[in-house]
């Protein structure tokens, strides 16, 4: 049994290296092989999940033309493309590359310490994640195809089964399947990311001198631990309504395609609760990793230290605790009353005032700095530009009033791909630009990192900015095309997007070829190549298996020591010197 | 035991109980929802057995406690502590037989799992608290597998901190346990 240990005992991780390939590389407990199995699945997510939003974007532009592969796409199919795409993306893209990716690879050596608190946890951990995508893939080759009830799976279309269409039989019941394991996984991990921060500390780092994506992730997983725990529930009881035939969220008397479904008394909006309940923080574990590494990068091409460092961190939480008060934000259509409207919009909009500091901070950073324009620093300006142009419009769907009007329409759809889709994305970037040379001893390509830069902050905006004019316009989400009825005046609009997103989704091709160019044949990265304080950058690139190659670093210095007089005439002090 | 022991396990059983709390709370609420917004929510009588379950799960939190204590202290008593570690495990797997056993009370009255929305709710969170008590039975027989090998050599007593984190663990299951009692009398 083991005996009780202090804390630097308990920093100390006994296990040796492994030998075997399937020991080192496929059930690995070693939190950086895990970090990168975590960002080569979402990077196989994100490539699906680009490309089902190429599918539905040529249907839009171009309703008449024969998708490859798929023929002439039906309304079912650009249902089922338009559910795949979104649950791919925010859970397996959005949730484990910025969170789980990159906070499995750098936490634990930011914090000084061996590996995860349960490296046990942490391998199940990614292997359940994996078997939920696993099973999401799947769906798409049983009969009838994937589920269509999008990514939110309202109840009771996506409760009552195949009556409700092609995909919602065994299709819709393999989604909830994969959200339920999902949700699993990521609550392993939250517990390994909470434990790791607060009890394998190096000696010296303080919470006051831990690094702030260290931070943001660490706050990600108390608001993930508390958000998954409950969509886990919601699962369950979507898939006994499936497959048990209770009835939790089926009403009673329902016809569905001219058959009484036989269930009674269920409540749909018990999902929409429950899902909504998960899903508005869910928009914050996707995004608060991306407030995190842009307050480490940013100081560092700024030579300046981070402003406000302690109001950054007082934002983070208050959003964090906004992000559970507000979901009904998402309902204002499901016939609530205009008291509860009321009360969901209030703190929709007071929690634009703790994301609009945090921007003002990182303004305040970059105002008067002398910026290195590295690629990564690049992604972070875009970063901020993105989330600004998306949170502008966030006002404006928080007043119930006008999202009555706005909330079916293109409007949202802009909305929520700048403010956490494309700004997350930017943080993914600017994460794998900057903390490449770390994981693999190697640099990126820096000129290619900028024209993939300017191509997709440009071609971004010619996606999303459109949407906004579409959204006031009238036109409706998720129809698979409208050639004929009164939004038929906007197909150039759609034309005009659906070329975009092409193009965009091209030039990410620029992004593959250096990240797999630069993985074998770019220049050898030294130990720091972006003179930054903390931990990551006083161990070798790549680290050795333990990290620190046996040393233990005492840490004497806040992560924020940049624009100082520090040893031998550098501008900044290391955490650990 | 001083003050600043560093326990990654109880910190991660803490964080674990903040999110099986979440995980009730859903369900309580997706209860009390369902209840009160429709007509198809009757009357169903526990069947005393589960009273009598939960005498059995108070006696094996008794008896962990009682074998912690004697787990840590002389080596005399390390060796009955450890004998009630398994009386522990023991009960915890009466309680899961017996809660089968309820199940099968309620099934044996006609009540499946579809059959009304009370019935669901029963079945759905006996199960699910059961389905957490599996992971406190691993974790007993993790410890006692430990102890084991290692037949309590010294130096000192026995950690504090493994065992701390199982023994919070399973009276948590307790505390949860006679939630759902709670909430399952004064709702069905």
């Amino acid at each position: 049994m083991t005996t009780i240990s202090t804390p630097h005992e308990a920093a100390v991780h006994h296990h040796a290296p492994p030998d075997s390939f399937i020991r080192k590389y496929v059930f690995s407990l070693d939190h950086k092989v895990i970090g990168k199995q975590y960002l080569g699945l979402a990077l196989v997510a994100v490539c699906t999940g680009m490309v089902l939003s190429w599918y539905m974007r040529l249907h839009l532009g171009f309703p008449d033309a024969k998708a490859p592969g798929l023929g002439l796409i039906t309304p079912e199919q650009y249902l089922q493309l338009m559910t795949m795409h979104g649950t791919i993306m925010v859970f397996f893209v959005l949730t484990t590359a910025p969170f789980a990716g990159f906070g499995n690879y750098v936490l634990p050596i930011q914090v000084g310490a061996e590996d995860m608190a349960f490296p046990r946890f942490n391998m199940m951990s990614f292997w359940v994640t994996f078997v939920a995508f696993a099973i999401l893939v799947a769906s798409f080759f049983v009969p009838e195809g994937p589920a269509l009830s999008g990514w939110t799976a309202y109840a009771p279309l996506s409760a009552v089964g195949k009556d409700a269409g092609p995909g919602q039989g065994l299709g819709q019941t393999l989604w909830a399947f994969s959200i339920l394991f999902f949700c699993i996984g990521q609550l392993l991990g939250s517990l390994n990311f909470i434990a790791t921060t607060l009890d394998l500390r190096t000696k010296g780092m303080s919470l006051a001198r831990l690094p702030y994506c260290t931070w943001a992730w660490f706050i990600t997983s108390v608001i993930g631990l508390i958000a998954f725990s409950v969509l886990m529930p919601a699962c369950v009881l979507l898939i006994l309504d499936r497959v048990a035939g209770t009835s939790f969220f089926i009403p009673a008397g329902l016809v569905v395609s001219d058959r009484l479904q036989n269930h009674g008394g269920g409540s749909p909006l018990l999902w929409q609760h429950l899902f909504w309940f998960f899903g508005h923080p869910e928009v914050y574990i996707a995004i608060l990793p991306g407030f995190g590494i842009i307050s480490t990068i940013l100081p560092v091409f700024a030579r300046k230290p981070l402003l406000g460092p302690n109001v950054f961190l007082a934002c983070m939480v208050a959003i964090g605790f906004l992000s559970y008060t507000v979901w009904g934000h998402h309902m204002f259509l499901s016939g609530m009353s205009p008291t509860s409207a009321t009360i969901f919009s209030v703190p929709t909009l007071i929690i634009t005032i703790p994301a609009a500091i945090v921007t003002l901070l990182w303004i305040g950073t970059v105002y008067g700095a002398r910026l290195r324009f590295t690629t990564a620093c690049l992604f972070c300006l875009g970063f901020i530009s993105v989330f600004v142009t998306g949170g502008l419009s966030g006002f404006f769907l928080a007043q119930p009033s006008i999202d009555t009007y706005l909330h079916a329409t293109y409007f949202v759809v802009g909305h929520f791909h700048f403010v956490m889709g494309v700004a997350a994305m930017f943080g993914i970037f600017a994460g794998t630009y900057y903390w490449f040379p770390k994981m693999f001893g190697r640099m990126m390509d820096e000129r290619l990192g900028k024209i993939h830069f300017i191509l997709t902050l440009i071609g971004v905006y010619a996606i999303f900015m459109p949407m906004h004019y579409l959204g006031m316009a009238g036109n409706i989400r998720r129809y698979s095309s409208f050639p004929a009825d009164y939004m038929g005046v906007d197909l150039p609009v759609h034309r005009w997007i659906t070329i975009a997103a092409l193009l965009t989704g091209a030039v990410q091709l620029i992004f593959l070829y250096n990240l797999i160019r630069s993985r074998f044949a770019g220049e050898a990265a030294p130990d720091n190549p972006w003179q930054a304080t903390s931990l990551e950058w006083s161990t070798t690139s790549p680290p050795p298996f333990d990290n620190f190659g046996g040393r233990h670093l005492v840490v004497a210095h806040g992560p924020n020591d940049y624009g100082v007089a520090g040893p031998d005439g550098r501008d900044y002090i290391m955490q650990a010197e | 035991m001083s003050t600043h022991v560093v326990s990654p396990a109880r910190t991660g059983v803490w964080a674990a109980i903040g999110a099986i709390t979440m995980s009730f709370a859903a369900y309580t609420s997706a209860l009390v929802v369902r209840a009160g917004d429709s007509a198809d929510w009757v009357h169903v009588h526990l069947p005393w057995l589960v009273y009598a379950n939960t005498l059995t799960l108070i006696a094996s939190s008794i008896t962990l406690e009682v074998g912690r204590w004697r787990v840590s202290g002389r080596f005399d008593s390390r060796v009955s502590g450890l004998s009630l570690l398994r009386v522990t495990l023991a009960l915890g797997l009466v309680f899961l037989f017996g809660q089968v056993m309820a199940w099968r009370m309620l099934a044996a009255q006609g009540l499946s799992l579809a059959t009304n929305p009370n019935a669901s709710f029963f079945y759905v969170l006996t199960a699910v608290h059961a389905l957490h008590l599996v992971g406190g039975l691993i974790g007993l027989a993790y410890v006692i597998y430990r102890a084991r090998l290692s037949a309590f050599p010294s130096p000192g007593p026995v950690s504090a901190s493994t065992l701390g984190a199982v023994a919070l663990y399973w009276h948590f299951m307790d505390v949860v346990w006679l939630y759902l009692l709670v909430v399952l009398t004064l709702w069905l």
